[in-house]
């Protein structure tokens, strides 16, 4: 399991931001092609973005590139352009329809054989910032094997759905629900969109906060200063890492015995409890990133 | 010709400055002989009012003539008016070919262009920041200037290199018996630590003020024993460009990103226990090193023995939270900085002399714990510049940096690895300020390069994962694949800079730009 509880935006047009996000040690970055750069700019960013890829020097992230919607007359230029650096992944905004994510995948798959990359590496994100796209969450998601999370959208999703920004982000409540529980029912990862006030840190620990009770893996973020609130907010408790360790000790003991089932404080534990112990393990830095 | 030992060729005699010194290491040069001393004076209750109605006045009675030197101090920055008003003073009286003597000067100094032009002045010994730096490596001034620490300038006056004939002191309240004080008035600045030397070792002493008050003045700093003349002026300064407000840490992430390594470093060290002293600048880094400092400081409940330095409301907190037993102030940066002087007797002003003069009994920063300095470049040999840009001009002074940097026992260089486009971990800096030898760390935001020499602080850093240990040939490496290598500047042969170490070594010098 990847960690995601951040993935920081680099501006596409920004060569300061795009060499050093990394250093800031989110879990991920977004090289965006998309908001960040104006029209006449497009271009010029595309070629900046492949060229600090081509360096490849990004730590432990997960590099992904959010490239201009499949509305646009961009989006396959950015994909020919960034996929053969060997990303992890693509951010797609404004997705509607899983039949758009299927002609993604099967341009992807293009490229991808063309550059001598394992085909089906591209991860896909989807950002689902209309109301059409909140309601289609689960079929977009399972749309494509490549899809690996979905994010609901912040001020174009207000936008659609004819309402503004209140302070309880109110309005945003319903579309979180769905998403997150579309993301888990098609097994992707369920993660939030930014929180805009970036020099408002209490309320962004209140807002992941609450996200991370719904059931979100991760946030994205805006500003490197909101990296640590979001860590400090998924970091396990002392006990959970405990407990934790516990489960993964004893699950390893009972795989080297070559014993299927795994019990801890004499109570059977299953699959899915080991895993969830591994990902607390992770988000305390106690274990290696997974698969 | 003869290499120093920082590596860099220097002429044996430097025409407007003399036979040269060459730079053998930190600790070499030792002084030989006395002090020197001004003239014995007699004052008898027969003179108990030492005002003059104007300027002019006092430039006439101090004995002033084209040739001399003339000095002042800098806690007015860049809200100075004395410099200026001064000189134009000395231009009416029709006197020339002075040697300007100030422990700064800043932008607003750019005034003094015409009277560098119109031969006012003949040469300038200090710090020259902004555009007198400017046009001096354009070849606009006659002499080099020579460029002293805050610790050397006063090792210079004492030991006979500079005789001030006068020395001009910018004094937000004086006394009619020349009682001084930065602690109080409309242009109050806090410390005075930068003049006490010149009032102690100048020839004649000239308090300028605009906050002329009942004898005694309140909380004196420089006595009417050192005080020649008090001329009551309008103002000395403008109040907005002498203090700034409550100073405030960054958000700058990668300034952020750059102290916590610096902060990390710090409580790795052996240096972090109690009774920790501590120095930092008012840049963003450093300050944001302080305040992680601070953090660092309540979590494990260290108390610190001395905060020292041009100090800012940040650690006037400390001091009140507990967290520092005092305060020692060469130099108040802004207002809550200048309102504890005056209020609290665990914050302390100090002179340059006490502060960081080398041929001294003992100064201050030999008992510092760890500083934390920045500087425009660094090299694999850990020499630091901070006087010349990219450009190759000669822009700001060292202020307290080769002095720090030799007395801590951890001196830590902060500096984002590139600024702009420009590297500032290189091959080999531009100009050498600082000695390699005394510098232990460089922090960026792309790793921490710890100087080999300091085995003992590699093992202590190895000891917290959070350090991004790197060598200092990885982060010249880095800088450059970013960035492709620099053109090298183009200059004549003339030397336009002198740095001196503050022991009065030259460490390097400062060449005319070439026209482009």
């Amino acid at each position: 399991m990847r960690l995601r509880r951040t993935k920081l935006y680099l501006p596409g047009n920004n060569p300061n931001m795009l060499l050093r996000g990394y250093l800031f040690k989110p879990d991920g970055v977004i090289l965006d092609l998309e908001d960040a750069v104006s029209m006449s700019e497009k271009d010029a960013a595309r070629i900046l973005v492949r060229e600090v890829l081509k360096q490849g020097e990004f730590g432990e992230c997960e590099v992904t590139v959010r490239i201009n919607g499949m509305d646009t007359a961009f989006w396959r230029k950015d994909i020919e352009t960034v996929v053969p650096c060997g990303i992890d992944g693509i951010r797609v905004p404004k997705v509607e329809s899983p039949k758009d994510m299927q002609i993604l995948d099967e341009a992807l798959s293009e490229i991808e054989e063309k550059a001598g990359i394992p085909v089906g590496k591209t991860l896909i994100f989807c950002l689902l910032e209309t109301a059409l796209g909140i309601w289609r969450a689960y079929d977009i998601a399972t749309s494509s094997p490549r899809i690996a999370g979905i994010c609901p959208g912040g001020e174009d999703l207000r936008a659609d759905l004819k309402t503004d920004r209140s302070e309880t982000g109110e309005e945003l409540v319903g579309p979180r629900r769905i998403v997150v529980l579309a993301a888990h029912a098609a097994k992707v990862d369920a993660l939030d969109t930014v929180y805009a006030d970036v020099t408002d840190d209490e309320g962004l620990k209140r807002e992941t906060q609450w996200i991370k009770q719904l059931g979100y893996q991760g946030k994205s973020v805006i500003h490197p200063n909101q990296i640590p609130i979001i860590h400090a907010v998924f970091a396990p408790t002392q006990k959970e890492i405990e407990q934790a360790k516990k489960i993964v000790a004893a699950a390893r003991e009972a795989a080297k015995k070559g014993l299927g089932a795994v019990s801890v404080d004499g109570r059977m534990v299953d699959k899915p409890v080991v895993k969830r112990a591994e990902y607390t393990l992770q988000r305390a830095g106690l274990l290696e990133g997974g698969e | 010709m003869a290499v120093n030992a920082a590596g860099r060729n220097i002429p044996n005699n430097i025409p407007g400055y003399g036979d040269v010194l060459p730079f053998r290491g930190y600790t070499k040069r030792l002084p030989k002989g006395n002090r020197v001393g001004k003239k014995n004076r007699a004052t008898f209750n027969t003179r108990t009012d030492k005002t003059l109605p104007n300027l002019k006045a006092a430039i006439k009675a101090s004995g002033l003539q084209s040739g001399m030197t003339i000095s002042f101090h800098h806690h007015l920055r860049n809200g100075d008016y004395v410099v200026n008003m001064v000189l134009d003073a000395c231009y009416e009286l029709g006197i020339k070919e002075l040697v300007v003597f100030p422990t700064a000067l800043f932008g607003v100094h750019k005034h003094l262009t015409k009277h560098i032009q119109k031969g006012v002045i003949k040469q300038i010994q200090g710090s020259v920041n902004g555009p007198i730096g400017q046009l001096a490596s354009e070849g606009g001034m006659e002499l080099p200037v020579v460029l002293r620490s805050h610790g050397g300038r006063p090792r210079a006056v004492m030991s006979g290199d500079v005789h001030i004939d006068v020395a001009f002191v910018a004094a937000p309240t004086a006394d009619r018996y020349g009682n001084l004080t930065g602690a109080h008035g409309e242009s109050a600045c806090g410390s005075l630590g930068y003049a006490h030397t010149d009032a102690d070792f100048a020839e004649c002493v000239v308090a300028v003020t605009d906050n002329l008050v009942n004898y005694p003045a309140l909380d004196i700093q420089i006595p009417q024993t050192q005080v020649d003349y008090v001329v009551e002026v309008d103002k000395i300064g403008d109040p907005s460009g002498i203090v700034s407000g409550t100073t405030r840490v960054t958000r700058d992430p990668m300034r952020l990103l750059i102290a916590r390594y610096a902060a990390r470093l710090i409580e790795a060290s052996p240096y972090f226990k109690e009774g920790i002293s501590f120095q930092t600048g008012a840049g963003g880094i450093s300050l944001a090193t302080a305040a992680y400092v601070r953090e660092a400081m309540r979590e494990r409940n260290i108390k610190g023995s001395f905060g020292l330095g041009g100090i800012t409301s940040f650690f006037v907190d400390m001091l009140e939270e507990g967290l520092f037993e005092q305060i020692l102030d060469v130099q108040s940066f802004d207002l809550a900085a200048v309102e504890s002087i005056s209020r609290n007797a665990k914050h302390v002003e100090i002179s340059a002399d006490w502060y960081a003069n080398p041929w001294n009994a003992g100064c201050v920063v030999n008992m510092l714990d760890t500083v934390v300095l920045g500087a425009t470049e660094v090299d694999r040999k850990f020499n630091a510049n901070v006087n010349t840009e990219a450009d190759g001009a000669l822009l700001h002074g060292i202020g307290g940096h080769q002095d720090t940097a030799s007395g801590a026992k951890l001196t830590i260089i902060t500096t984002p690895l590139l600024r702009g486009r420009i590297p500032s971990v290189v091959d080999s800096v531009y100009t050498v300020t600082t000695p390699g030898e005394v510098v232990d760390a460089v922090v960026t935001e792309f790793g921490v390069a710890i100087n080999p020499n300091r085995k003992d602080l590699i093992e202590a850093a190895k000891s917290d994962p959070e350090i991004p240990l790197v060598s200092i040939d990885d982060l010249v490496e880095k800088a450059e694949k970013l960035t492709g290598s620099m053109t090298p500047v183009e200059v004549e042969d003339r030397i336009i800079g002198v740095v001196e170490y503050r022991d009065g070594s030259v460490i390097d010098v400062v060449r005319q730009l070439k026209k482009k």
